[in-house]
């Protein structure tokens, strides 16, 4: 069912967004591709009250990471990165596949995309993508309905090769 | 279902039907140029859409749009009526289909009767704001999609998410946005699947007009005996739909009916974990997982043939094999109407038997001679189903659907020989956790998403 086949174009029911692969979500629980930004939310080893706002700008690279009341991470450089920003590139590869974040980060080519990304430490919108995870949270908190939804006829669950 | 009957089903295309997909493509290609940006090409197929309604009750109105459109004037009104145009033309294309496969399994449908039930008022501003991207979205094209035109509808979800009344809605527009992100710049996009977004888009805007058209229900009781679970998913929302058989208490005929739940997720709970979200439905999961009838009591029943799930309502009743009440039940089983709105050759997803066939290599069930293929994409992460075991398979329950000129059959549940050992699979099998020891280490492995997740919206959201 991909965009290679014949008459992709005149089908209705068809995957365009590629899914996202199961991962663990306890240490990073939100990871996005948005903004022009690799963005998510790292929580705290020490303190469950606390999370970790990190993001990597797409082309350039800097970084950012800071605590979600805009506190700078205490274990970033100048030039280097945090345990959080590191975990949350590793995440990232794991939800979306390394071609993709590579390819929305413009990394160029390579396996190992920690060294591929050398930018250096700015400062980035802590709050705003605080915002968004907690957007996020909120669909968990959405009731389920019995209303039929026939719009989701167009939204097949289609299986992932096992 | 019998060679006769696929041959039937398969053999030609309803008169007609061709010839008004031509036409839903010619607008399909404005939509995908933008509306701001009509060359001559553009402008003849919105005449010809215009024109295939002509003689219809829409009457001269998506002519005129069609007008005003090729002058530039990209008002709410004018989308409105070619919207309205492009739906009814693909409504007559489900209709011929849906006619064809009746005729072809024998099935009886009787004539849609309006229901009485008022789905009372709504919130016009949130329509309003959900139109507004939609005409942004079509004056701009989806080649003049960027993340700005994305984002732009990000607090309109926001408050259609939080109007229960409006869930259809904001199930479709979020589904649509998160397409839309992740083809961003969508100018860069190989090819662009233009069906399905002006499909999207196309109800949506019907959607952005009165909200749900879901629409009034009657009580029923009887014994509900399930034939298979399909399950539609998008980032964040999942619904799992149950096609069954009704035995009515009383008097009446044994009808088709569908049971649909549905919740909002997050793209990162996926596969079996999808299962978890819909725990306020104990009895119809345990009648899934459990392959088990439900005693129903006054429940109510759309004209449509949904049956609106109601815990209180339900009872779990004896093992039933959904085999079984296929063989038996399904070929006399009166099949429901079609809201007006709903049709679209997309929802045709009509449940039968195969049985008696072989399997081929090439993704096809030779039955008598007659192929029928097999969409083997569409088996659910969350259920045990894998193309092995369709392939190794001698019966199977399954829904006839149709897109882009071709009908498949999406497997529901398969009887196999493994090992020469029978083995039998269901989409609903894992509705209380998963069933297969590999895959429950793989999910323990990786943790329970839905309770990490819970679990941050509870320190975080509150704070």
């Amino acid at each position: 069912m991909g965009s290679g086949e014949a008459g992709w174009e005149e089908r209705s029911a068809v995957r365009v967004a590629p899914p996202v692969q199961p991962r663990k979500l306890a240490k990073v629980p939100f990871v996005e591709l948005a903004e022009g930004r690799l963005q998510g939310v790292v929580s705290s080893g020490s303190d469950i009250a606390r999370v970790y706002v990190s993001s990597i700008a797409a082309e350039t690279h800097d970084f950012s990471c800071s605590t979600n009341n805009n506190r700078p991470c205490g274990g970033l450089g100048g030039g280097h990165r945090c345990k959080h920003l590191d975990a949350l590139i590793d995440e990232a590869v794991r939800q979306y596949g390394l071609e993709r974040v590579a390819r929305y980060l413009k990394a160029g080519e390579g396996d190992d995309l920690r060294s591929l990304l050398q930018g250096t430490r700015e400062k980035a919108p802590a709050a705003a993508v605080f915002s968004r995870f907690l957007r996020h949270l909120t669909y968990l908190e959405v009731p389920a309905s019995p209303e039929p939804l026939t719009e989701m006829h167009w939204f097949p669950a289609l299986g992932a090769v096992r | 279902m019998q060679a006769v009957q696929l041959a039937e089903l398969t053999g030609r295309v309803p008169p007609g039907v061709g010839e008004a997909l031509k036409v839903v493509a010619g607008f399909d290609a404005a939509l995908a140029d933008g509306l701001a940006r009509l060359g001559p090409r553009h402008t003849e197929a919105l005449g010809a859409l215009a024109g295939a309604v002509g003689g219809s009750p829409l009457g001269a109105a998506p002519a005129e749009a069609s007008g005003r459109l090729a002058t530039g004037s990209i008002g709410a009104a004018e989308l409105s009526a070619v919207a309205a145009a492009r739906a009814a033309l693909l409504g007559a294309v489900h209709d011929a289909l849906l006619d064809r496969l009746d005729g072809a399994l024998g099935r009886s449908r009787p004539g849609w009767e309006e229901p009485p039930g008022d789905p009372g008022p709504v919130p016009a501003n949130l329509l309003a704001a959900g139109r507004s991207w939609l005409q942004e979205l079509a004056i701009a094209g989806w080649r003049g999609v960027d993340d700005a035109l994305v984002s732009a509808a990000d607090r309109a979800l926001d408050a259609l998410w939080a109007e229960p009344r409006l869930r259809r809605l904001a199930v479709l527009a979020d589904g649509l946005a998160a397409e839309l992100r992740a083809s961003c710049p969508v100018a860069t996009m190989e090819r662009i699947p233009e069906r399905r977004w002006a499909d999207l888009w196309t109800r949506a805007v019907l959607l952005s007009h009165g909200g749900s058209w879901t629409g009034g229900a009657t009580a029923v009781s009887g014994r509900l005996l399930p034939l298979g679970v399909d399950v539609h998913e998008h980032g964040t929302a999942v619904q799992v739909q149950l096609h069954a058989v009704l035995e009515p208490a009383g008097e009446g005929p044994v009808r088709l009916v569908r049971v649909a739940v549905a919740v909002a997720k997050v793209d990162t709970i996926v596969g079996p974990l999808v299962w978890k979200l819909l725990s306020a439905y104990p009895t119809l999961l345990a009648a899934l997982a459990e392959r088990r009838a439900v005693e129903v009591t006054g429940m109510s029943l759309t004209s449509g043939g949904d049956l609106l799930w109601d815990e209180e309502r339900a009872a779990a009743g004896a093992p039933a094999d959904p085999f079984a009440t296929a063989r038996v039940r399904l070929a006399g089983a009166q099949a429901p109407a079609v809201a007006p709105l709903d049709r679209h050759p997309v929802r045709i997803a009509e449940p039968v038997l195969v049985e008696g066939y072989k399997a081929g290599n090439d993704g096809t069930f030779d039955l008598g001679g007659e192929r029928l293929a097999v969409d083997s994409d569409r088996l659910p992460p969350s259920g045990p189903l894998t193309p092995q075991l369709v392939k190794a398979s001698t019966a199977c329950i399954g829904l006839l659907r149709w897109d882009a000129g071709r009908w498949t059959l999406q497997p529901l549940a398969v009887r196999s020989a493994v090992k020469r050992q029978p083995v039998e699979a269901h989409n609903g099998d894992w509705a209380l956790g998963p069933t297969d020891p590999k895959v429950a280490k793989a999910q323990a492995r990786s943790g329970d998403a839905v309770a990490v997740l819970s679990e941050r919206a509870g320190r975080l959201l509150r704070n």
